[in-house]
């Protein structure tokens, strides 16, 4: 190539004709796109879906409690001593103590079984101490504490009520896997689809291709346009794939909105926004690249003019 | 400009096209390749833009031997080299003017410089008002000079043309024989294959006979049958 800006106009020329190439045959290159859009849609919306449950569930840790079970005969005046000392300590907030009495008072309230812990001679249920944590601790110090707090010679017990969230994280991890299982899938669903397409397209314009090797034209030049019609596909489906996505969460928002309300927690289902959809976009052209790539590697090299 | 040495093509499946064949083009010299279809006139023609190699001996085009030119020089070979077919081998989805300009859009010439070059070329042949049409609404003389306008427009050291005339009528023929005289004038080395005897013979050029893939006879400028 002679010159930056030769190479340039070169490079242009090939764009803008395959793009040309493209919009000659709208429905045709029209559902090519439509297939790449929603094979990239799908893990799109499983990642943001995953983003959105983690991002609701992330201030989720700092509700954690511990709860202290006292041991029996300890009396009510040394666990009320134990709460204000625990109090002092600076990896905790607050405590809040809840006597045998007033659990029983709170169950009978929510149990309906009255008639039940009326047959019972004795208040069955243990003092209890509610340690709230400061909120700057993270999972491993909370799980230090609980230790130690259980150490302790008044409690029977210490348990962390923060046991589910770690069990939500867990299988989110195992959704995250499987949903990266799934986009690698359709990752390559995408490179084939763009692959064959291409191939077809080499075999339509096979005629051209000899001329243009006859004149004098090197395989780059050849391979050029091809190259292009792949990522203007995979651009076309990435746009398709943003719309999917954001007309998807459009109708999900209002439902959305009134569950958020309902649980108090923060906006549900964030957007892909400018990261997520530049993501979106960069995946498909380079999906799309790589399928030409790998069409114009395979099929150019044998035509050759005889 | 070209020389053959002990040139021999043996096709896959046994069929020998060229055995030993040895000659000279200079600079500037018009020679006509004559032999029935199947002598070899084909095959030698395609030794020199090396769509095909020969299985023996070397060929020698502007310096270069081709036997050493690697798979990645051959485009820049060809584009010092323009080719006339006898079935045209234009692009029919492109018009006129776009079938002349490709070798010079592969070469990377900047736009407008293209533009001055296709209507050049054009002019040559006579086509100059029908740049806009496509080549399928073209009589078979007319696409033939689309063809030798697209060989011409790089304004390349080497042309040839293999039965340019095949399917044309005797004054058609002519009229595309005068052209390529007319560029060989301009420096052109030219080799034309064809079998239009009475026309080579009223030409009066450098004459190379082949039967069965060998040189018969080399009949300089000027003689006459």
């Amino acid at each position: 190539m002679s010159s930056p800006a030769a190479w340039v106009a070169d490079h242009l020329r090939a764009a803008i004709g395959s793009l040309g190439r493209l919009s000659r045959t709208r429905v045709a290159s029209g559902m090519t796109a439509a297939v790449l859009g929603i094979s990239l849609a799908l893990p799109a919306t499983f990642l943001l879906l995953l983003q959105n449950i983690e991002s609701t569930t992330g201030d989720w840790d700092s509700g954690a409690q511990i709860s202290l079970f006292i041991a029996g005969g300890v009396s009510e005046e040394e666990y009320r001593a134990l709460a204000t000392e625990l109090e002092q300590r600076s990896q905790v907030q607050r405590t809040e103590v809840v006597t045998p009495k007033a659990a029983l008072e709170e169950f009978q309230g929510i149990s309906g079984m009255e008639g039940a812990l009326e047959l019972l001679d004795e208040n069955p249920l243990p003092p209890l101490i509610v340690v709230v944590p400061s909120a700057e601790l993270d999972a491993g110090a909370l799980d230090t504490l609980t230790g130690e707090l259980g150490q302790l010679e008044q409690v029977d017990q210490a348990r962390l009520d923060l046991e589910w969230v770690q069990r939500l994280h867990a299988i989110m991890e195992l959704i995250r896997r499987g949903v990266w299982l799934v986009a690698a899938l359709l990752a390559i669903t995408v490179v084939l689809v763009v692959g064959n397409t291409i191939r077809l397209a080499i075999e339509n314009r096979r005629e051209e291709i000899v001329i243009t090797k006859l004149i004098g034209a090197t395989n780059a030049f050849i391979r050029r346009p091809f190259l292009y019609e792949g990522a203007w596909y995979g651009l076309g489906g990435g746009l398709l794939a943003v719309s999917l996505v954001e007309l998807g969460r459009a109708l999900l928002y209002g439902p959305a909105r009134a569950l958020s309300e309902l649980y108090g927690t923060g906006l549900l289902l964030h957007g892909l926004g400018a990261s997520g959809t530049f993501w979106v976009l960069a995946s498909g052209i380079g999906l799309g690249l790589l399928g030409s790539w790998l069409a114009v590697g395979r099929h150019l090299a044998s035509i050759e003019p005889r | 400009m070209i020389r053959f040495e002990q040139v021999s093509k043996r096709y896959p499946g046994g069929h020998q096209a060229l055995s030993g064949l040895s000659f000279t083009v200079s600079r500037g010299e018009m020679v006509f390749l004559t032999g029935h279809s199947g002598a070899g006139k084909s095959t030698l023609l395609k030794l020199i833009p090396l769509l095909e190699r020969p299985t023996n001996g070397q060929v020698i085009v502007a310096g270069i031997n081709l036997s050493q030119l690697g798979q990645r020089r051959i485009p820049f070979l060809r584009r010092r080299i323009g080719m006339i077919f006898q079935d045209h081998r234009l692009l029919h989805d492109r018009t006129v003017f776009d079938n002349v300009a490709l070798p010079l859009v592969i070469s990377g010439l900047p736009h407008r410089e293209i533009g001055k070059r296709v209507r050049a070329a054009l002019d040559k042949v006579g086509l100059l008002a029908r740049e806009r049409v496509y080549p399928i609404t073209l009589s078979g003389g007319e696409q033939q000079r689309v063809g030798i306008a697209r060989a011409v427009v790089t304004r390349p050291p080497i042309l040839l043309a293999d039965e340019p005339t095949g399917n044309l009528d005797p004054a058609l023929s002519e009229e595309i024989m005068r052209l390529f005289e007319q560029f060989n004038r301009v420096g052109m080395t030219t080799l034309i294959a064809s079998h239009d005897l009475v026309l080579i013979n009223r030409l009066q050029q450098r004459h190379l006979v082949l039967t069965e893939g060998r040189l018969v006879e080399d009949r300089p400028a000027g003689a006459s049958a």
